[in-house]
Parts: structure tokens; C-alpha cells; sequence
């Protein structure tokens, strides 16, 4: 078999067989049990709580949750716009990086807090070492674990039983902090420097190249980072290319760790579930409509880069190796369209190759991965956005068979599947109006005066149908938390940071906060034992029957605006 | 209240641990690492050359080329071309590294480049070529060298990395390290 195959391969058979334990460790840590870790951490948290002055064992409703999360959430924020706005003259700054702009630090900040770090500066030139570890690395850690503590309420809000209090928002939050992020970053980070990422203070160096030129190499604290950024799902890169760059994924056998690295705490998670609330069933039903919905954006990309480009075969030159334009020799066309479906299915957003150069129908599952959102989805909000779903089918499927519907045991009425219904409404509206705003004003070529400098087109990197694709993908990429791009779009400007921005808020809270507001709802029901009238979740009728949800609601919302964008780039190009 | 100001004490604590401890935790481990986690680079006579994972620009025929790149590979920056499959530009781009390359390898005929020759890789300082790009430029550099083609070809074997473990992955070779073991031969 061809060895870029056999690589994508073991790479997807090795984080299953590593998440199933590691689903399972994350259970216990969730449940209060003994974990491995507890001699280490638990004087260390109990310090962390004295100087706070939390309680962590008292319980909170889900409202207390919100509140407690949100709060913690704000003060992030306006600590990242302050190291933003001043790492000029702040200090770890050996490259003197100067200070960003209102707008770039506003749109950084945000992007970071909501775990999407969309990135409109580059790492080398645009942030300082200062920046990178207090300012956007610590948020890599938090950010990650707001999203895994709202999944563990609604984890407590679904077991077997009537409650009103679901747990301690600062025990989940800290304990994803001790327990899961930061020992496995630490294996991760540890790997990557023996295999080439630096980890240094010292700023550029330069040198004389073999032929004579004399160029600069940017280095830093880059491996601690690399970690997080795609343990936490977060994708936000050290350098500007992220882990295309040469340091920051060295070689074929970091790309596999840094991969694997940010699919586990999505496919454990799954995992944990099923172990959690002993429904073991529904976790691997869950995990299959996953894996199905994966693999179908998956070989399509996969088959269409290494099969290369028609335009590129019209010159005359041959293509061994499929679409090597914007990738990188040692990872290969297989390894590098994995990636790009991996990291937006999952909101990573890291980018090994360029996806902006992708073929267009690569583009196109890029785009739907993201758009879908819940193949898997980001450490822990991946099973807030397909617990929506499950909602939204349940209520299908109850009015199908005429029947009260019920999901764990709990009644599922009106209240709840109205909330499922904005959430699943809210992802749509975000990315549509962003794109026909922004393609409005390219179509017509308006001045934008104090929002872009020049006319409206002057951002836009490529013309026609790929220009409405770029357009597309910057705010779906918002709106799904996730942070690739379609690079080449001029993006570091008033109009991209703050509209970009305001998406950002809007798809990141609303889709904790709707969840966690059901599963709230839903565990302060009765529990109604499970009868032969009972709608069972975890078979593979159910399981079809959420797959089609998924599949309707992202078609009706997205195909129109796919079919401008990339399918008629696709018919273009393969005409 | 209460609860923005214990937020901001929790943030404040564990800001220590997780954006101080711990990277200093790995740049204490990085001090074990080739280079102290400064970056691995390739000497001769005591002179740096380069970074072993940078990139670098090769245009001179006595040289392997490296892949054309975005960025110009000055590794102050990094950056892909960003441009789409159909766009006009880049085909025109493209059509003009293919006209640069066979002036410069005369014996090549077009069907025989890869495409990696000619189009940018994604972060503009790939330090990689494959062996089939690698091969198809040792006459140019046999007849600028005057030296026979066989031993080219054998350094080529020798700085092939193999695929992972044989079975996963990528063959490709450090333009930079064949370029230094060229200069080597006699």
C-alpha cells in the first residue's frame, strides 16, 4: 500500500486506541474519583482556591454555572487587550515587536478567550514572547478548559436521577486545567523539542546562508505552545504559517504527534461519555455517526490532492505527488488533506498546508466540515453543538412515532427544543450575513474609508468564485470557533477584526449557554425509567435518524453558498 | 461582585503555573535537546550555515534547487502563496518557473518536473525536496560540477530520509544538508 495511505491510516487507528483510556480517565476525573495525578494537584488546587477564596465543593445550579463561567471569561478578556495593546514596550520583546491596534488586539483577544484564534497578526512579526505566553498561551489552557467544564455540567445534568445542582463550575474548570491539559501538554511539548521545535528566550538570529544570502530565523518558546494550541484544540499557532512552519511540526513523525494530539480530548471525550453515565451504547453510537460523517469529508479531500490539478497538469509538468501548491514536501498531499478535514471538523483551525490552495473541492469539505460543526467538534463544546442535534432529533423522531419525546430519561418539551432551534438557527445566520455584508461590498467595489484601507476588493487574494470562497470561509471559521483561513484574504483591518469578532462572541456563548440551559432544564425533570415505549438513542435507526438531521439542516442552510463559492470553482477547474 | 474579584485572583494564580511554571518546565528539558532548544544547525569549519529544519534559497546551477517559496526564505517572516487553483496570476507564475527551470536544465524535457519544482510550499521555508526533484537535476549539476553523475546519484541515495519506520509517510531529502555533502565531494 502506498505509505502516505498507510500514515493517515494508523494515524486515525492510533488516537482512537489512545482516547478510549484516556475517555475513561477523564470520567473519573469528572466523577471526584482518585486519579493519578492527585498527590501532585490537589495541594496545588487547594492553594489556588485559599488565595482565591472559592469554595469549590459547594454545587451550583446551571445558572450559577453560567455566571461563574462568563465572569471569569470577561476578565480574560480585558487581561489579553492590555498585553495586546502594550507588548511594545513590555518585557520578553527581543524582537521589538510593536504594540497592536485597538481593532487587532480587540479580534485577538476574543478569537483566544473563545478558542478560536483566528489569527490576523503573524507570530513572528506581530507578537511578542511576552504576548505569546501570558497573553495568548495561558488563554490556550483556560479557553480549552471553559469549553470541557460546560461539557462535564451537562454530563452531571444527564445521569439518572432529579437535580437542580450539577457540581462546582471552578472544580471542572481547574481540574481540565491539572488533570488533563497540562500533564499530557507537557509529554507533548517535551517530544516536540527533542524532535526539533525550539524552546528558547533568545530572539532572531541571523546567518549566512551556503550560498552567500544573509537571512534572519525567527525562533522562541515555541514547543510549550505547539502543545496546547492543538491539545486544547485551539489551533493558534506560534509562528505565522502555524504548522506548516518548519519549527513548529519539524517532520513527518511530529506532524503524526501534533495530529493525534488534537483529535484525542474530542474522541475521549465521546468516550467519557459512555463511561460517565454508563451508557457505553450511546458513546460508540455517537462516535460512529461521527466517524461516518468524518470519513465522508475526509476521502473526498484526500483523493482530490493527490490527485492534483488539472490546470497545473495543462502546463506540462507531472504530479507524482499530487497538489503541492502551499504544502510541504515532508508531510505529503495524503497527510496534509487529512489534516485540513481533521482541523475543522475538530475547531483546531492549525493548518499544515495552505487551504487556501486547496483544490476546490477540498475546500468545499472544509467548509462543510466547519459549517456542520459537530463531527467531533472542539474539547468539549463538540459534544455541547451535537447534543443539540440529538435534541432536535429526538423531537423529530417523537412527533414521527407520536410520542412525548424523551432523551436519558427526561421529557423533552417545547422550552428545550426551542432553545435547540435558535442554537442550531444561530450558526447559519452568523456565517450568511457575514458573507453576503462582505461580498455586497466587494461585488460593488465600495470605498470603506476608515474600515479598510482602499476599496473593498483589495482584500480579497484571489478573483471570482475563490474570492466569494475566501469571504466564506473567514467567517465560517468564526462562526465554528475554528481559526484556519483562507489566508490570502486581507484580513488585519477594522472591517475583518471587528465584524469577525462580533461573530466570534455571538458562536462561541450562545452555543455553551444553550446547552448547558437544557441539560439544566432536563435534569431538574422527573427520571422516567426506561420502557418498551421508550425511544431508544443509542441503536442505529436513532443514529441514522440524527446523521439525516445533520445532514438537512447543513444542506438547506449551506448549499446555496457552497455552490457559489467552491462547486463552481470545482466545475471551473474540471471542466 | 465577589465572584469578578475571586475570578480575577484564580486568573492571576494560575496564570503562574500554566504561563510560567510549565514553560519553563520545558525549557529546562529543552537544555537535554540538540542545540538547548535553540534550533539545530548545520557547521562547517566552525561556520554556521544554517538552520538543519530552515529552508534555504538555492538559485546557482552548482547547487540543488530548493521548491519556490512565498516567503523568499528570509525565516524573519513565513508565508504560502495563498492562491487558488484556477486563478490566472498564479498559472502565469507557475508557467514561468516552468520556462526558468528548462533554460537552466537543458536536458530535461517538461513532462519530466514534478510539480513541487514550481509551485510554493505552505510556509515558504521548506527545507525539503523529493527524491524524484533531486534526481532530475543532476545533469545540470554533473556538467556545472564536472563530476560524474553516479556519485551525485549515490549522495542522493545517502540523504534520502525514508519514510516512518518504512511504512508511513513522505521520502524526502534536506536540500540544505545535500547541498553541504555536494560541496563535500571531490
Amino acid at each position: 500500500m502506498n505509505t502516505e495511505i498507510s500514515g493517515i491510516i494508523a494515524l486515525f487507528v492510533a488516537t482512537v486506541l489512545l482516547a478510549i483510556p484516556f475517555g475513561k480517565y477523564i470520567a473519573k476525573v469528572y466523577a471526584g474519583e482518585k486519579t493519578l495525578l492527585d498527590p501532585v494537584f490537589n495541594p496545588v488546587e487547594k492553594l489556588f482556591y485559599r488565595i482565591s477564596g472559592i469554595d469549590a465543593t459547594q454545587e451550583m445550579n446551571w445558572k450559577q454555572h453560567l455566571t461563574a463561567m462568563l465572569g471569569i471569561n470577561f476578565i480574560w478578556f480585558f487581561l489579553s487587550m492590555f498585553i495586546l495593546m502594550n507588548q511594545g514596550w513590555l518585557p520578553l520583546n527581543p524582537d521589538g515587536n510593536p504594540s497592536m491596534s485597538p481593532d487587532l488586539a480587540f479580534n485577538t483577544a476574543i478569537s483566544f478567550i473563545v478558542n478560536c484564534n483566528l489569527q490576523h497578526y503573524s507570530g513572528e512579526t506581530g507578537a511578542s514572547y511576552l504576548t505569546q505566553l501570558v497573553g495568548l498561551m495561558y488563554l490556550h489552557f483556560v479557553s480549552a478548559a471553559t469549553g470541557m467544564a460546560a461539557c462535564a455540567i451537562v454530563f452531571n445534568a444527564l445521569r439518572e436521577r432529579q437535580a437542580e445542582k450539577l457540581g462546582n463550575f471552578y472544580n471542572y474548570f481547574l481540574k481540565s486545567c491539572t488533570r488533563i491539559l497540562l500533564p499530557v501538554s507537557m509529554v507533548v511539548a517535551s517530544l516536540l523539542v527533542f524532535n526539533g521545535s525550539p524552546m528558547t528566550f533568545e530572539g532572531k538570529d541571523t546567518i549566512t546562508t551556503l550560498q552567500g544570502d544573509s537571512v534572519q530565523v525567527s525562533r522562541g518558546p515555541a514547543a510549550a505552545f505547539i502543545a496546547i494550541k492543538h491539545l486544547g484544540t485551539n489551533g493558534g499557532g506560534f509562528f505565522g504559517v502555524n504548522s506548516a512552519h518548519p519549527f513548529e511540526n519539524p517532520s513527518y513523525f511530529t506532524n503524526g504527534i501534533e495530529m493525534i494530539t488534537q483529535m484525542l480530548i474530542p474522541f475521549a471525550f465521546i468516550f467519557a461519555l459512555g463511561y460517565y453515565l454508563n451508557r457505553k451504547r450511546l458513546a460508540w453510537t455517537i462516535f460512529g455517526v461521527m466517524t461516518v460523517g468524518f470519513l465522508s469529508l475526509t476521502i473526498p479531500t484526500v483523493i482530490a490532492e493527490m490527485n492534483g490539478s488539472p490546470a497545473i497538469a495543462h502546463l506540462g509538468v507531472v504530479q507524482p505527488n499530487g497538489s503541492m501548491e502551499g504544502k510541504e514536501a515532508r508531510f505529503g498531499t495524503a497527510a496534509s488533506g487529512y489534516w485540513s478535514i481533521a482541523t475543522t471538523v475538530i475547531s483546531t483551525g492549525s493548518v499544515n498546508s495552505m487551504h487556501d490552495s486547496s483544490m476546490p473541492l477540498s475546500g468545499a469539505m472544509q467548509l462543510l466540515a466547519m459549517m456542520i460543526n459537530a463531527f467531533y467538534g472542539g474539547c468539549g463544546v463538540g459534544i455541547l453543538n451535537y447534543f443539540i442535534f440529538i435534541v432536535l432529533a429526538v423531537f423529530i423522531s417523537g412527533l414521527m412515532v407520536g410520542r412525548t419525546p424523551e432523551f436519558l430519561g427526561k421529557k423533552v418539551e417545547a422550552r428545550e427544543v426551542k432553545i435547540a432551534a435558535i442554537i442550531a438557527i444561530l450558526h447559519p445566520f452568523l456565517i450568511l450575513v457575514g458573507a453576503a455584508l462582505s461580498s455586497y461590498l466587494a461585488a460593488r467595489d465600495a470605498p470603506m474609508g476608515w474600515w479598510f484601507n482602499g476599496n473593498a476588493t483589495g482584500w480579497l487574494n484571489n478573483p471570482g468564485y475563490h474570492g466569494f470562497s475566501e469571504m466564506l470561509y473567514e467567517y465560517t471559521s468564526s462562526a465554528a470557533n475554528n481559526g484556519s483561513g483562507f489566508e490570502g484574504l486581507g484580513d488585519n483591518n477594522p472591517f475583518w477584526n471587528i465584524t469577525t469578532g462580533i461573530v466570534l462572541l455571538l458562536s462561541r456563548y450562545l452555543p455553551i449557554i444553550g446547552p448547558v440551559a437544557i441539560a439544566g432544564l432536563l435534569a431538574s425533570k422527573k427520571y422516567i425509567p426506561e420502557s418498551a415505549g421508550t425511544l431508544k438513542t443509542d441503536t442505529s435507526t436513532f443514529a441514522i435518524m440524527t446523521f439525516a438531521v445533520i445532514a438537512i439542516i447543513a444542506a438547506l442552510s449551506f448549499f446555496p453558498a457552497l455552490a457559489l463559492g467552491p462547486l463552481a470553482e470545482h466545475f471551473k477547474l474540471f471542466k | 461582585m465577589k465572584t469578578l474579584f475571586s475570578a480575577i485572583r484564580l486568573t492571576l494564580v494560575s496564570m503562574v503555573l500554566f504561563a510560567v511554571i510549565y514553560p519553563l518546565l520545558i525549557t529546562g528539558i529543552a537544555q537535554l535537546a540538540p542545540n538547548q532548544g535553540k534550533g539545530e544547525t548545520i557547521e562547517i569549519n566552525g561556520k554556521t550555515v544554517g538552520y538543519q529544519k530552515i529552508g534555504q534559497s538555492f538559485t546557482a546551477d552548482k547547487y540543488f534547487w530548493s521548491r519556490p517559496s512565498a516567503a523568499g526564505y528570509n525565516a524573519a517572516s513565513s508565508a504560502g502563496s495563498n492562491k487558488g487553483a484556477t486563478n490566472p496570476d498564479y498559472l502565469a507564475t507557475v508557467q514561468a518557473r516552468i520556462d526558468t527551470f528548462l533554460v537552466h536544465n537543458p536536458k530535461v524535457v517538461k513532462s519530466q518536473i514534478p510539480s513541487e519544482m514550481v509551485t510554493a510550499s505552505g510556509s515558504g521555508l521548506d527545507p525539503d525536496i523529493t527524491p524524484t526533484s533531486a534526481r532530475i537535476q543532476v545533469k545540470r549539476i554533473a556538467d556545472t560540477r564536472k563530476i560524474s553523475e553516479d556519485k551525485i546519484l549515490a549522495l542522493i541515495d545517502s540523504h534520502t530520509q525514508k519514510p516512518l519506520l518504512g511504512l508511513f509517510g513522505t521520502e524526502t531529502i534536506n536540500v540544505l544538508e545535500l547541498n553541504v555533502g555536494l560541496d563535500e565531494l571531490k
